[in-house]
């Protein structure tokens, strides 16, 4: 038995010594760069002939650095040092020097080191000439049109579509052989079409004309424009012959099939940001639904409770800037408790003697928002600190040429949705949320059956608060952090929760929702300012004809 | 507990307009009016007693407040109905006022335009908007004063009470109103000066704004105004019309069950109460120079219910020391230490709603009821308020 124990663990150590030693001995071949390095010989050189050898080793090079190389030696930002020849890249002229960043061959991959300050004239400038600078242009596109990863290649294709011309149509030419993913593939193919349509003969451009009907590419409409323009100039001065007549049809065809896409993207669009803006707003105001629409009770320092999320969500970050993803993270549940206990106090301290009457709660809880800003002020600063976005919120999702959707919106309609579900969720499932369904419906009779309505009243309240908190966070990603990020929801949170009827969480999402998505469907039409200003008009008349909201509560709980 | 006290309403139908609280009020500040008018007037400026223009101004502008406060305490206190957007109707009223300021200025404004205000001149305006004409007459900018906060009143006080909307309801539905006002005058576009309002006053009827005769002229106009509200209010409070509501108050149902028309007593109050606070938007205009959206603020409007609540509700005279007290201090605290007062200010709504429901006044209730003498405010938690 321990023999064969510890026959097991000689196993594994020997497994492990033998990986160990296999990624020792394989490194530095994974990493070599003879062509780097040759090329690097060869730009240290002062001579030009020996310059413009290293140009088509760099093309051979695997590293990224060889781009930032040819990129420096084309705009002749590349220099050497007097001293010891190593090559750094020039950056902006600085107080006390210049910026520079030196290549470092002993990292691996290769790289350049962070900017420094140096004085200028410790460096010589890396010779080129124009017909190099050509040459350079020619290896950059190449090379990024070769490049291992899809969206790279994408980016180039998009990049040269806006200066197509003989070379880089070879260029496409050349890669579009040895390309293997579809997507890229279409594009290029549509830049060369494009590229006959701009150039070919008359037969040449109807063909590429019809290929292009389905291209959503700003450049290609552009073309569209221009070559619908001149058939219609030279329909001025002689009639159009029958072939130029379909390529003015095909042509306008095409300018009508992108913008009717246009007019329904930027509809979609519309949609998107108004949930968007909804789901921010159903955030901020589920936690009130619970106090407000569960617990009748108005808690007015609703919004400030929202702040004290955020403003965890900033400490949180302050304490571990190096990791922003994971503070941010870390704070989703700090920041629920942080709001918990601080609401749990105003419960505990204030709104407890005020059950029953609903307008003094509503100045108390104000008179707690004006402490809880006033705090923050003091503590913080009174201007707003801005919280960082964690590199996986940023960037857009490019789903066509004319219409993207950028991430930190996508994962605040994700979250507010998750939040919204984890809410109901507790309300309906948990014994918790039994006890204040049966408080909140018949207090008396709930206190009958043993409830301990009194510990019910805290804890929702908590849990309210809590939610406020994370609302807190989501809303740190989007706006900067101050003392009056609360004020700004508070009017906005009441509405929904008002709008879509008091004690109904599923009314709350749908208020918010459809809030968000009126605001930004009115606002091409009249002005962020106006369209707030006429969705609030519209709550207050809509309140007038129903009172209880769009979802009232039924029942013999209700009663007027 | 849904019985409401006999005795609360025992000997109340014997209450006249000048009882011993209108008396002490309208004394004491008959009183304040001539010493301090005297003050500034007779004593030499080196005099220990001396009060400066400066100060009279200020005392003017926290009489028209407390004019507001007044109104404010004429719906609240005596019908029960929270009105978080006040500031609204007295936003309207300094407009109005600010609006006829603005066409006394001239060709006197920084631009020389012999009609438009510099910032009309400054936006590239070539004519005068529809809304502004008439302003250059003071009959029709009085008008004004009374009618915008009237009508607007009128329109959202029909549209409410009609349908019921009441208790915390519609005072979240007087916020956003006024919510909405604020965004509304913060647009250039409205022909309102945006984001500065408009300032710059030069005269008011022919009077130097600046001079220290019109300064002291618009502080007694104020202790005027605050006098005849008070009077107008008090004498509504004690009419028949007066019981009815506050039996609104304090039930609404069963005064509706009685075969009164609650929603038509709501509407007359309601509208009564905005003009009052719209006269006192326009005294206060001419005495601090300025009127901008900020006015417009939820924060404003919340804040002159506290002055009625710390004051204590259903008396007036409360509300006025609520509103002359906590501006004092809110001019001294900023003066002294700014970062505290938001604290203090805090503290005060939580202290006086937990501690203190019927304000200073209660104080004085208090030792009157000693001598078997039961006021006509609310003296416990109206229960109708808990279900709605």
């Amino acid at each position: 038995m321990k023999m064969n124990k510890s026959g097991g663990r000689l196993h594994w150590l020997l497994a492990l010594q033998a990986v160990i030693l296999m990624l020792l001995a394989s490194s530095p071949h994974v990493f070599a760069d003879e062509a780097l390095d040759q090329a690097v010989l060869k730009l240290q050189s002062p001579k030009l002939m020996e310059v413009r050898q290293a140009l088509p080793l760099l093309k051979d090079s695997e590293s990224e650095v060889a781009d930032e190389l040819l990129a420096a030696l084309l705009t002749s930002d590349l220099y050497r040092s007097r001293a010891d020849d190593r090559l750094v890249v020039m950056g902006a002229t600085m107080p006390g020097g210049v910026e520079v960043r030196r290549l470092d061959m002993a990292t691996e991959p290769p790289g350049l080191t962070e900017p420094e300050i140096a004085k200028k004239g410790d460096f010589r400038r890396v010779a080129t000439n124009n017909a190099m600078r050509r040459q350079i242009r020619t290896l950059i596109a190449t090379r990024s049109l070769q490049h291992k990863e899809v969206s790279r290649r994408l980016n180039a294709v998009n990049q040269i579509f806006d200066k197509l011309d003989e070379d880089n149509v070879e260029l496409i030419q050349s890669a579009f052989a040895g390309e293997d993913n579809a997507e890229v593939k279409a594009l290029m193919q549509q830049a060369l079409q494009l590229f006959r349509l701009q150039t070919g003969a008359l037969g040449d451009q109807l063909e590429a004309a019809q290929n292009l009907q389905d291209s959503l590419q700003p450049a290609v409409v552009n073309e569209f424009r221009s070559l619908r323009r001149e058939l219609t100039d030279i329909a001025d001065t002689r009639p159009l012959t029958a072939q130029e007549k379909l390529l003015q049809r095909a042509a306008s065809d095409g300018i009508r099939k992108v913008e009717e896409k246009a007019e329904f993207y930027s509809k979609v669009e519309n949609l998107f940001f108004g949930l968007s803006l909804g789901s921010v707003l159903v955030l901020a105001a589920i936690g009130l639904a619970v106090t407000f629409g569960v617990m009748g009770v108005i808690n007015m320092a609703h919004g400030e409770l929202i702040m004290l999320g955020a403003y965890t969500t900033f400490v949180i970050q302050q304490l571990m800037p190096q990791q922003v993803g994971l503070a941010l993270l870390l704070s989703i549940p700090c920041a629920f408790v942080v709001s918990a206990v601080v609401g749990m106090l105003i419960e505990r301290g204030v709104i407890r003697f005020l059950y029953g009457r609903p307008l003094e709660t509503l100045l108390a809880t104000f008179g707690v928002s004006l402490i809880l800003q006033q705090a923050v002020r003091s503590i913080f600063s009174p201007l707003n600190r801005a919280v960082e976005s964690p590199d996986w919120m940023h960037g857009v999702w490019q789903i066509n040429p004319i219409f993207s959707i950028t991430y930190n919106r996508l994962f605040i309609i994700f979250f507010s949705l998750m939040v919204f579900f984890a809410l109901l969720l507790v309300l309906k499932k948990t014994s918790l949320g039994l006890r204040v369904r049966a408080v909140s419906q018949n207090r008396a009779m709930a206190q009958a059956m043993g409830v301990r309505s009194a510990w019910v009243d805290c804890t929702t309240f908590g849990l309210g608060s809590g939610i406020a908190g994370i609302a807190g966070v989501a809303l740190s990603q989007l706006t900067n952090v101050g003392p009056n990020l609360g004020q700004s929801y508070i009017i906005d949170s009441f509405m929904v929760v008002v709008f879509g009827g008091v004690g109904n969480l599923w009314g709350t999402l749908v208020a918010g929702l459809s809030l968000g998505v009126a605001n930004k469907f009115l606002e091409p039409f009249s002005g962020a300012v106006l369209a707030k200003i006429l969705v609030l008009i519209f709550i207050i008349l809509f309140i007038q004809k129903r009172p209880r909201g769009l979802f009232p509560q039924k029942g013999r709980a209700v009663d007027g | 507990m849904a019985e409401l006290n006999p005795a609360r309403f025992a000997g109340t139908h014997r209450k006249a307009v000048f009882d011993a609280g209108t008396n002490w009020f309208l004394g004491v500040l008959f009183a304040a009016t001539l010493l301090v008018t005297l003050a500034n007037q007779l004593l030499p400026p080196d005099s220990p007693f001396h009060v400066a223009t400066f100060t009279v101004t200020l005392l003017g502008k926290y009489l028209t407040l407390a004019l507001l406060a007044v109104a404010v305490d004429f719906v609240w206190g005596y019908m029960g109905i929270l009105s978080l957007g006040h500031g609204a109707f007295f936003g309207l009223g300094g407009y109005a006022m600010g609006m006829y300021l603005m066409r006394q200025i001239g060709d006197r404004g920084v631009y020389g335009h012999p009609e438009l205000p510099d910032f009309m001149v400054f936006l590239n305006w070539s004519e005068l908007p529809w809304f502004w004409q008439g302003f250059d007459q003071f009959w029709f900018a009085a008008l004004m004063i009374l009618l915008v906060p009237g009508t607007l009143a009128f329109v959202f006080g029909w549209l409410a009470f009609r349908s019921r909307v009441s208790g915390v309801y519609l005072s979240i539905i007087t916020q956003a109103l006024t919510y909405a006002l604020m965004l509304a005058f913060f647009r250039n576009e409205m022909g309102f000066g945006g984001n500065n309002g408009l300032t710059d006053f030069k005269d008011l009827l022919g009077f130097d704004l600046q001079s220290d005769d019109t300064r002291i002229g618009l502080f007694i106009t104020s202790a005027i105004a605050l006098s005849l509200g008070y009077l107008l209010c008090k004498w509504i409070t004690v009419t028949r019309f007066g019981r009815v509501m506050l039996a609104v108050r304090d039930a609404e149902n069963r005064t509706r069950f009685s075969g009164y028309k609650v929603e038509h007593v709501q509407l007359v109050v309601f509208v009564l109460s905005a003009m009052i606070a719209g006269v006192a938007g326009a005294l206060y205009v001419p005495q601090v120079g300025i009127i901008n959206p900020g006015e417009f603020s939820p924060l404003n409007s919340i804040e002159i219910v506290v002055w009625v609540a710390i004051g204590g509700r259903a008396t007036l005279y409360g509300a006025v020391i609520g509103a002359l007290l906590v501006n004092f201090s809110k001019t001294w605290f900023t003066g002294v230490m700014p970062e505290v007062w938001l604290f203090a200010l805090g503290g005060l709504f939580v202290f006086v709603t937990i501690v203190l429901p019927q304000g200073i006044s209660g104080l004085f209730r208090h030792l009157k009821k000693k001598q078997g003498d039961p006021p006509i405010g609310p003296d416990a938690p109206v229960h109708r308020e808990a279900t709605a």
